[in-house]
């Protein structure tokens, strides 16, 4: 990307990103790619999902991206029956909390799983895909 | 140690549709506090003004509203912290009080809601929580709540009937509150009819009926110095005890979601400072901003044993004649949830109830009351404590 353009890669993140420029964009290049990615603290190792520039241990922005992998337990989960404005296309959606013991990660259960399925601490991945208008995404699904 | 004083309250009624502007809003909670403490707009030093942003047009309301209340050359200052924000101006006003800044300070909450749609609305509060990581996926409060319902029912067995319970409780009171916007019943069967207003699903497992409405509403706190109240007002009541606290905004951050721990972590702060223990409370107004959150309120201000909130509520001990009487006005499941006046009209309540002036819903000779307010999903918590003496 030309550095005179503004890098707002952000803005295909969700059905509505609220969001356009941020530091940690390469987010989005991943996304892109199939991987879900949180962050590393280089200098002090600790993981942070959602992944950030910068580390408030270490007070460093030395940063390295791991790949979200493997299954984690569903912390809880809702299936919405109204949405905010922006979002009425995506209903009926459910959103959810997945631990993967080192980090959780907040996101949509995949459409493919009926809600009826859903149980807490159930095993579930997160998977790389595209919402219903075409923006980058990622959801939870059975593992 | 001196102690800090309140020497007035009020509120305006909490409608759907406000039919005025915000300084005429405020001007409405603003009266019957001043006339409650009998005194005049030259007696107050300093204001803070309260609100949630991006309801409605204005920017930084504290000079408009200032303005409106003949508050001016006084300074005002604007506090925010969403749905919790008077009770973070009552702190900032007890500080400044203190401090020996300034001897008397008003807290003034507000909140025009109706200028927007639901759905605006539920955008707004949504954009509360994290923008970045969570908005995208289409948030909304009633969701998130819900999510902490599934966890409480996972981890606990709360059922259905147990949040039911709640809005039944909330909507015994709701009638008698001739400030409140709901003041019709509620009952059991209303939440099996699964196609009406109260069963019908938002959330799941929220229903219609586990939700507090949006509500246009202001409310007025006047705060003063141990001397000043004594020389100003006969009937006093006293800050005991205050505690404050934050969470990770994104539910990633959170250990747990069948509690809330800014609630936890500011009951032990303000219990600690006011010298008190749960069980001394005798009237409580807790943040039920859903169902949920009235059932993890007795358990993190321990009223209940964790995972006993639901025991509690079908026990009935939280009624106007139980052990210990909550959100006897209502709550903000039947009086309404004018976000930044909803701190101030909890404070409002428990301030008649210590006095004896709560009417109808007026509990047996409390000494002590607490109010819980929280903003956002357990992202901001307050715990306040007041008592007579």
């Amino acid at each position: 990307m030309a550095k005179k353009e503004i890098d707002a890669r952000f803005n295909k993140f969700g059905t509505v990103s609220f969001t356009d420029v941020t530091r940690v964009n390469d987010f989005i290049d991943y996304l892109e790619q199939g991987k879900l990615m949180g962050a590393r603290c280089k200098t002090c190792g600790v993981k942070f999902f959602p992944p950030r520039a910068d580390c408030y241990h270490s007070l460093d922005s030395d940063m390295e991206w791991f790949e979200v992998t493997g299954a984690g337990k569903l912390v809880s989960y809702s299936a919405l029956k109204y949405a905010p404005s922006g979002f009425k296309a995506d209903l009926p959606y459910t959103i959810a909390l997945v631990d993967f013991g080192d980090f959780k990660v907040f996101g949509r259960i995949d459409g493919s799983v009926p809600s009826d399925a859903l149980k807490v601490d159930m095993n579930m991945k997160a998977v790389v895909t595209e919402t219903k208008n075409g923006q980058l995404t990622y959801t939870f699904q059975k593992a | 140690m001196s102690k800090v004083g309140i020497i007035g309250v009020g509120q305006s009624k909490f409608v759907r549709t406000y039919p005025g502007s915000v300084r005429e809003l405020a001007f409405e909670g603003f009266k019957e506090a001043m006339q409650d403490a009998q005194i005049g707009v030259d007696a107050i030093d300093a204001t803070v003004v309260c609100s949630a942003p991006e309801y409605d047009k204005q920017r930084s309301p504290a000079g408009v509203i200032a303005e409106y209340l003949g508050l001016n050359p006084q300074p005002t200052f604007y506090a925010e912290s969403l749905c919790a924000s008077s009770s973070t101006g009552l702190k900032l006003a007890y500080s400044l009080v203190k401090s020996g800044l300034h001897d008397v300070v008003m807290v003034l909450g507000f909140q025009i809601m109706s200028q927007l749609s639901s759905a605006e609305s539920q955008e707004r509060m949504g954009r509360g929580a994290d923008i970045q990581w969570e908005s995208p996926f289409g948030t909304m409060m009633p969701a998130y709540y819900a999510m902490h319902a599934q966890a409480h029912m996972a981890k606990y067995g709360t059922t259905l009937e147990d949040l039911a319970a709640v809005r039944v409780k909330a909507a015994t009171y709701g009638p008698l509150n001739e400030k409140g916007v709901f003041r019709k019943q509620i009952t059991m069967e209303q939440f099996e009819e699964t196609e009406g207003f109260v069963g019908g699903p938002v959330a799941s497992p929220l229903r219609g009926g586990d939700c507090c409405a949006n509500a246009d509403g202001s409310s007025c706190i006047i705060v003063a110095s141990e001397d000043k109240a004594k020389a100003l007002s006969s009937k006093p009541i006293w800050i005991k005890g205050l505690g404050s606290a934050s969470a990770p905004v994104n539910m990633a951050g959170r250990d747990q979601l069948h509690g809330l721990a800014v609630a936890q972590q500011s009951a032990q702060q303000a219990y600690k400072m006011a010298g008190v223990t749960a069980q001394d409370i005798d009237v409580a107004e807790v943040h039920d901003c859903f169902t949920i959150a009235e059932i993890m309120a007795y358990e993190n201000l321990g009223f209940a044993k964790p995972g006993e909130g639901a025991a509690l509520i079908r026990s009935k001990e939280t009624y106007k004649e139980g052990r210990i009487p909550v959100n006897v006005d209502g709550g903000l499941l039947s009086k309404g949830h004018p976000i930044g006046a909803t701190g101030g009209s909890q404070i409002r309540t428990v301030v008649l109830q210590l006095r004896g002036e709560a009417g109808e819903i007026q509990v047996k000779d409390p000494a002590i009351g607490l109010v819980h307010n929280i903003g956002g999903v357990g992202l901001y918590g307050h715990v306040t404590i007041l008592g007579r003496d």
